[in-house]
């Protein structure tokens, strides 16, 4: 059953991405099958999206972590492909310095500093996507979960994490554009961003990825690995009293997940065409954790479903109705965990997924 | 005839001999000669005449004038006086009186030596407020008033004050003696103030012993300087600290005493701080007599808004989902969106006017120390609160039962207590006193819908680094945070201190993930 909404998920993505693709480029403008190209990278946007919630769905539905930081990781990966894509400029930024970027001109800054080189590479700024949330998740997991920091503690500490980081991305001193951000992208390995035939690429490579990331989830979670994963989730103690050691199951989770929203948020920046620390925010890690929640947590499948129908809701909403966005997504919140505690998936589900025990009174 | 007068007093300055100005300083200001008057001013002003300020206050608004045979003059309302005696002068021919002139080297002369004669004053103010003119001026001419109102001088204060001025003006005369000198330096070191240093630093070209003294007399003040500032950072730090305890004090009930995550917390905060605007738009337009006691008024009905909304928040949402921590959190933070964005659909989105009342604003000077009042009142006010809230815990009937349940869920019930009822009272008081802070809130932070989102992450890291469950953890912990957080913000700026307080705070829960005060017990987590 599961096997079969992965498959069909992954069917569903990569066709449904190919075919936008295709009717975008193969079509003429008048054409009643015409894809407007806006289409293309806003459907791109929320693959983006779906690869975050997919993230979030494996460390909290799997492995009981519920983060509200996990923007952080997509923003720090964001950020790694920022930066390739402000040296890509070279020279035809609007003050025409071959090596600075805008930003470091306006501020009077003389020579690159030492964390930019490297970033003309794309190889070395694709490792950087995968390296800087991974590490920053393995180092802030490794502390964590070896103390045993747990349930509402951890998710207070995550947003922690990413509130400092928001702070000290807004620094101009940090040499990332401070409240600007990273922004005016030309070209990403010489393909300029603003052709249809980009767009229409970026959105078959982001549901390619979107689609490896489902099945590595799911293998991840089928596996071995995967129930002992469930049972740390459901019952910590007994689990390492049963001889497990919870903490390396969950940090491998949590790295893997990590990694897995930087490459979202690398994804997403070329096609938003900015990047800057409003991405930071605890509100949009919270915003994350709701479409895994609406979706179904635990499933997978829910989190790309439910990523992709509420970031789809709020696009509408707010330009449809602005005023009525925050209530409509407040109320979403309340209700789905007031009433459909295994989200959209699980009520169509035979058998409800399994929630963690309640904890005692005391 | 106009013409002759002023051939005349042209063949005057130029026949008659030289007014002899040290004997007389009168007739040095009937000379006519502006050097001559500017010395006459300097000699009058220092000889101690009791008609010198009368004459050179006539001299400044040009009331002054010089008759034939050095005659001087002063012109008042009713008539002549003769600057001499100060007696009305009879049978004055003003044909025959010229005014005496003044240019500019006449005009500092004038300041000059009523800058001195203020000295003698027989008001203490003008003659501090003199004697401080000449401790910035440092002009050693000011040297022998200076000596006969110090010898004058019964308030101990003006005297202190004219005591540290001859010190200046005796340190830049290079006539004075090194003695003298050491002694001055003693006194300006005693001064203690930025200007004090400021006049040992200018301080060049003294004899070895005499800068020796003033290099350990500087040394000296910055040590004070350096303790006082540490004192203002403390202060600093209170004051932060009380806000931060004000903004988790509700927090520590209704996450630390009942275990509930409320992320619309701030919202609480944010409903008290609207509370307080509503409240002074009310009085302002029906009872403008009461402005001033708009925040005694609105504490208590802020209370009640935030407590009611807090146990309409019990009843309605989070008791659906008590034992769930992970889902509560997740509807609050729902909560918390539909409270701001209705906040900004009734008021608006912009900020909203909170003012100061009369007796919350200015700031008093104690030593090197600036303490504003609505600082220090923000800092009372949290105390105060905390401690009603400890007191309601301990001593009344329904902190009793709280604590019961708290406690001990099923035995409380088996007693006879309605923990549901309970359940929401605490939920309640948690929201009001968030609501009484939004009040002080309202007072240094702006009135907007997102007032709360911004102190709902320092309001859980206050009460996790304290220790859940208790309040005194949260006392302690709000005001350490406050200070810490203020000794790094001259060090490393305050966007990073802030980052770097969150760092720190993150390694400290990862050493003690209970916090700093843990409650203790046998309970094994699930």
């Amino acid at each position: 059953m599961n096997r079969f909404a992965v498959f069909f998920c992954v069917v569903a993505v990569v066709g449904g991405a190919v075919t936008l693709a295709a009717l975008n480029l193969n079509t003429a403008l008048g054409s009643p099958w015409h894809v407007p190209p806006y289409v293309v990278s806003l459907v791109g946007k929320y693959l983006c999206y779906a690869i975050l919630a997919l993230a979030v769905d494996l460390v909290w539905g799997f492995g009981g972590i519920l983060s509200l930081g996990h923007a952080a990781f997509f923003a720090l990966g964001g950020y790694a492909m920022g930066m390739y894509l402000m040296r890509q400029i070279a020279g035809r930024g609007v003050y025409g310095n071959p090596v600075l970027p805008d930003f470091m001109v306006f501020l009077n800054w003389k020579e690159l500093p030492w964390y930019w080189h490297g970033f003309d590479n794309p190889i070395f700024a694709g490792l950087m996507v995968v390296a800087v949330p991974g590490l920053l998740a393995l180092v802030f997991g490794w502390l964590a979960f070896r103390s045993r920091v747990s349930g509402v503690y951890l998710s207070i500490i995550t947003q922690a994490l990413t509130y400092a980081l928001l702070l000290a991305f807004f620094r101009n001193d940090m040499g990332f554009g401070g409240n600007n951000g990273l922004t005016d992208f030309k070209d990403i390995l010489s393909y300029p961003l603003q052709a249809d035939a980009t767009r229409a690429g970026l959105l078959v490579v982001t549901a390619s990825v979107l689609a490896f990331s489902l099945m590595l989830a799911y293998a991840i979670v089928a596996s071995r690995f995967g129930k002992v994963l469930i049972a740390v989730r459901d019952a910590e103690s007994r689990t390492r009293f049963l001889g497990y050691r919870p903490e390396n199951y969950k940090l491998f989770v949590w790295v893997v997940s990590a990694i897995m929203a930087g490459i979202g948020g690398a994804l997403y920046v070329p096609q938003v065409g900015i990047i800057n620390p409003s991405e930071f925010s605890p509100a949009n890690s919270i915003e994350a954790v709701i479409w895994v929640a609406v979706g179904g947590r635990g499933t997978l499948v829910g989190a790309v479903l439910g990523a992709v129908l509420v970031s789809g809701g709020k696009t509408w909403l707010t330009g449809a109705l602005p005023e009525i966005w925050l209530f409509a997504l407040g109320a979403l919140f309340i209700l789905v965990t007031l009433f459909l505690p295994a989200g959209i998936i699980g009520a169509f589900r035979r058998a409800p997924a399994p929630l963690p025990a309640p904890e005692p009174a005391e | 005839m106009t013409f002759f007068r002023c051939l005349l007093v042209l063949l005057v300055m130029f026949v008659a001999p030289p007014a002899p100005a040290q004997d007389d300083p009168f007739a040095g200001l009937a000379s006519g000669n502006f050097d001559d008057v500017s010395a006459a001013i300097a000699a009058l002003a220092l000889s101690g005449n009791p008609q010198a300020a009368a004459t050179i206050g006539a001299l400044q608004t040009d009331a002054l004038f010089a008759g034939p045979e050095a005659a001087v003059y002063i012109r008042t309302d009713d008539g002549w006086v003769d600057a001499r005696t100060g007696q009305k002068a009879e049978g004055v021919n003003e044909d025959d009186l010229n005014p005496v002139r003044v240019n500019n080297a006449v005009r500092r002369a004038i300041d000059a030596a009523l800058g001195s004669l203020n000295l003698f004053s027989s008001s203490a103010t003008v003659r501090a407020k003199a004697a401080e003119d000449v401790f910035r001026s440092r002009d050693p001419a000011a040297l022998p008033a200076l000596a006969r109102a110090i010898a004058k001088e019964n308030d101990a204060g003006v005297r202190s004050v004219m005591v540290q001025a001859r010190a200046a003006a005796r340190l830049a005369d290079p006539a004075s003696s090194d003695t003298d000198k050491l002694e001055d330096i003693a006194v300006i070191r005693a001064r203690g103030d930025i200007e004090a240093l400021g006049l040992l630093s200018s301080l060049h070209d003294q004899p070895a012993e005499v800068a020796t003294a003033a290099a350990a007399a500087i040394a000296s003040i910055k040590r004070s300087e350096q303790l006082w500032s540490v004192a203002q950072s403390v202060f600093y730090g209170l004051s932060l600290g009380s806000v931060l305890l004000l903004a988790a004090a509700g927090l520590a009930i209704t996450f630390g005493v009942m275990g509930v995550i409320n992320m619309a917390h701030g919202e609480m905060v944010m409903l008290g701080a609207y509370t307080t605007f509503v409240v002074q738009e009310t009085i302002g337009a029906h009872a403008p007599a009461l402005s001033g006691w708009s925040l005694p008024i609105a504490v208590p009905l802020a209370f009640l808004v935030s407590g009611a909304v807090g146990i309409a928040i019990e009843r309605g949402l989070i008791r659906f989902l008590y034992g769930r921590p992970l889902e509560t959190l997740l509807a609050t933070w729902g909560l918390s969106l539909v409270l701001q964005q209705a906040v900004r659909s009734l008021f608006g989105a912009s900020n909203r006017e909170v003012s100061t009342p009369a007796w919350m604003s200015g700031a008093a000077q104690w030593g090197g120390l600036t303490i504003t009042w609505n600082r220090l009142t923000i800092i009372i006010f949290a105390v105060m609160v905390v401690a009603a809230l400890m007191a309601a815990l301990r001593y009344t009937a329904l902190g009793l039962r709280m604590r019961a349940v708290t406690q001990n869920r099923r035995m409380a019930a088996a007693m006879g207590i309605r923990t549901p009822w309970i359940d929401a009272l605490t939920f309640g008081l948690g929201s009001g006193v968030a609501g009484m802070a939004g009040v002080a809130l309202s007072q240094i932070d702006n009135v907007s819908p997102n007032l709360g989102q911004g102190y709902i992450i320092d309001s859980f890291m206050v009460v996790v680094f304290g220790g859940v469950g208790n309040l005194w953890g949260t006392v302690v912990s709000a005001f350490t945070l406050g200070i810490v957080n203020k000794f790094l913000e001259p060090v490393a700026g305050a966007v990073l201190g802030k980052i770097l307080v969150l760092v720190l705070l993150i390694l400290f829960i990862q050493r003690r993930p209970r916090g700093l005060f843990p409650l203790k017990g046998r309970a094994v987590e699930a």
